[in-house]
């Protein structure tokens, strides 16, 4: 029972992390109906820049955490966003309007060079960080085994609910979100209703790199260590969990993310550490063969 | 009219060629301001390929079509193309399909067709973001003008129900109202009444008269005959591409050439082509 409860704690957590990044493929798919791939390296690149702040502000003598970690959001978040930004600009919008690989293909390139830009700067070694929100709550002790409430943890999950309350907010409640929406259900329509469609197209990129920009620092904060291929496998995760959540649907990719957070965290426990991408892939599998368009997502049904 | 009044749209030798089928050939029409002028014609004789080029949608192969604002300046919106005729030219369309957003509730629908004027007055979201005074003030307005055709359609209870949900007319009208609310000086409205029963048409007719009251022109297509005679102050008649009569309402109901269009002599052309 406590073992359980422990277990669900972490995986809460590690969902909390791909929900996020889970967001920011989901809402690109929904705009212009591609996926995003090197969505997962703007991730990392959120954790590097975390990284670099984090270290660079100790050096500079702030120490008081809760202001460092503020600086280094807004750090990580600005600089993100801007990757994501001159990302659509000089990969994807140049291939707007070609065969539909185009800039799928461009978003692998552009996946590969990031991972190696971060890799020639930053070296190949996995870089360490000492624990910045250390402590936490024993809920309670059933034996020799007590339950642990990280407060990293808890800063996880309030900074994600926070960011998803603001962005949710954003999405139902702002002329912007608006055109958002509009764009993702007609992009035609919504230009010749005066929408400008490219900047909408790359405030999408803008905001789902800036998510991804949170994540990085959660996981940096989290796990302790980053190398340039973080991005790589947590990009995969989040990408199953918008899929799992229904690609398009922004409470299923947080519900996606969830979901493969707990699956991977209990097969880990229960079963076996090395298979557990193999169980999050393989539930995966099958929930699409029952459910094709994922749990929130809605089917494009065709009128004839 | 007058005549020496520039038409607020001008069509001149309008060409669509596509491979070696020429959908339009060498039409050429005017559309006066504060007038409902309809384009009708036999199936496939090129009126959605006509309203696609006037909208942006073709780069028509040759010909000129101009739009005079209410300033006298040109615009020849040929060369604009793809969304600029609506932003710049203001001319607005509809298509045969009904293209809501279907998600999104009919107010919202009504908002995002006045985005542009709502982001400018939020300094392009950034004062939204801050609820400034100046943003809720254009967002009353655009509410407010919202609120108007909700009024005109019909639609005001139903204001906070996705679009997707209304009857098939209630969308048709709403997809009007979200058109008007760009505030266009010329509106074209591919078959609004198809699909529609007599009350729902009766309906249209009269929201298309207030429109033009409200000082918009109308350009359309529109299959049914009755309705088109009587709300059109000016018919164009397309067959194969080519115009074959342009006129009044009455005239073009005598027009011989109009009567043999639409009621055959088409086995000559039948022969040719399965030759």
């Amino acid at each position: 029972m406590a073992y359980a409860l422990q277990q669900l704690i972490n995986g809460v957590t590690l969902g909390m992390i791909y929900g996020l990044i889970a967001v920011g493929y989901t809402m690109v798919y929904g705009i212009i109906g591609m996926i995003n791939f090197a969505h997962g390296d703007v991730f990392m690149i959120g954790a590097f820049v975390s990284l670099v702040s984090l270290l660079g502000l100790a050096a500079l003598g702030i120490s008081a955490v809760p202001l460092a970690l503020g600086l280094t959001l807004l750090g990580a978040v600005a600089i993100s966003a801007l990757y994501g930004w001159a990302i659509e600009r000089l990969a994807y919008r140049p291939l707007r309007g070609s065969f539909r690989l185009a800039p799928l293909i461009s978003a692998i390139g552009m996946s590969i060079a990031l991972e190696n830009y971060v890799q020639v700067v930053q070296g190949a070694r996995v870089k360490p960080l000492a624990p910045v929100v250390p402590g936490g709550l024993t809920l309670m002790t059933e034996g020799s085994f007590a339950v642990q409430l990280g407060w990293m943890q808890v800063v996880i999950v309030v900074v994600t609910l926070a960011v998803l309350a603001l962005f949710t907010w954003l999405v139902t409640k702002t002329p912007l979100g608006r055109a958002m929406r509009a764009c993702e259900q007609d992009l035609k329509m919504a230009a010749l209703l005066g929408i400008d469609t490219d900047r909408t197209i790359s405030l999408t990129f803008v905001i789902g790199a800036a998510l991804a920009a949170v994540a990085g620092l959660l996981f940096l904060l989290y796990y302790g260590s980053i190398d340039f291929y973080v991005g790589f496998i947590a990009g995969v995760k989040a990408f199953t969990a918008a899929v799992l959540g229904g690609v398009g649907s922004l409470p299923g990719a947080v519900l996606g993310g969830l979901l493969i957070g707990l699956i991977e965290t209990i097969w880990s426990a229960y079963f076996s550490v090395q298979y557990k991408d193999v169980a999050a892939f393989s539930i995966l599998a099958v929930a699409l063969i029952f459910m094709p368009t994922g749990l929130l997502g809605r089917a494009d049904v065709e009128k004839v | 009219m007058t005549e020496h009044v520039a038409p607020l749209l001008a069509v001149e030798g309008l060409t669509m060629r596509f491979g070696g089928l020429t959908a339009v050939d060498d039409v050429g029409f005017a559309a006066r301001a504060g007038e409902i002028t309809a384009v009708i014609g036999p199936n496939g004789a090129g009126k959605t390929t006509v309203f696609n080029c006037i909208t942006g949608f073709y780069r028509p192969t040759g010909g000129r079509l101009w739009l005079t604002r209410a300033d006298g300046t040109r615009i020849a919106l040929e060369r604009l193309g793809g969304e600029r005729v609506a932003s710049r030219a203001r001319v607005a369309r509809t298509f045969q399909n009904i293209r809501l957003f279907a998600g999104m509730t009919v107010l919202e629908n009504l908002l995002v067709a006045q985005h542009n004027r709502l982001m400018a007055a939020s300094g392009f979201g950034l004062l939204a973001l801050l609820g400034t005074g100046s943003y809720r003030a254009a967002e009353r307005a655009a509410i407010e003008r919202a609120r108007l055709w909700l009024d005109r359609i019909g639609l005001i209870e139903r204001a906070d129900d996705p679009a997707g949900a209304l009857p098939y007319g209630a969308q048709r009208r709403l997809e009007i109202a979200r058109a008007m609310c760009t505030e266009p000086v010329l509106l074209c409205l591919d078959e609004p009444a198809a699909g529609l029963n007599p009350r729902e048409t009766e309906a249209l007719a009269a929201l298309l008269h207030d429109i033009r009251a409200a000082g918009c022109s109308l350009l359309l297509i529109e299959h049914d005959m009755g309705l088109v005679m009587r709300i059109s102050d000016h018919i164009i008649v397309l067959d194969h591409g080519r115009k074959i009569s342009d006129g009044t309402p009455a005239a073009v109901r005598t027009d011989p050439a109009v009567i043999s269009a639409y009621l055959g002599e088409d086995d000559e052309d039948e022969v040719e082509s399965g030759a």
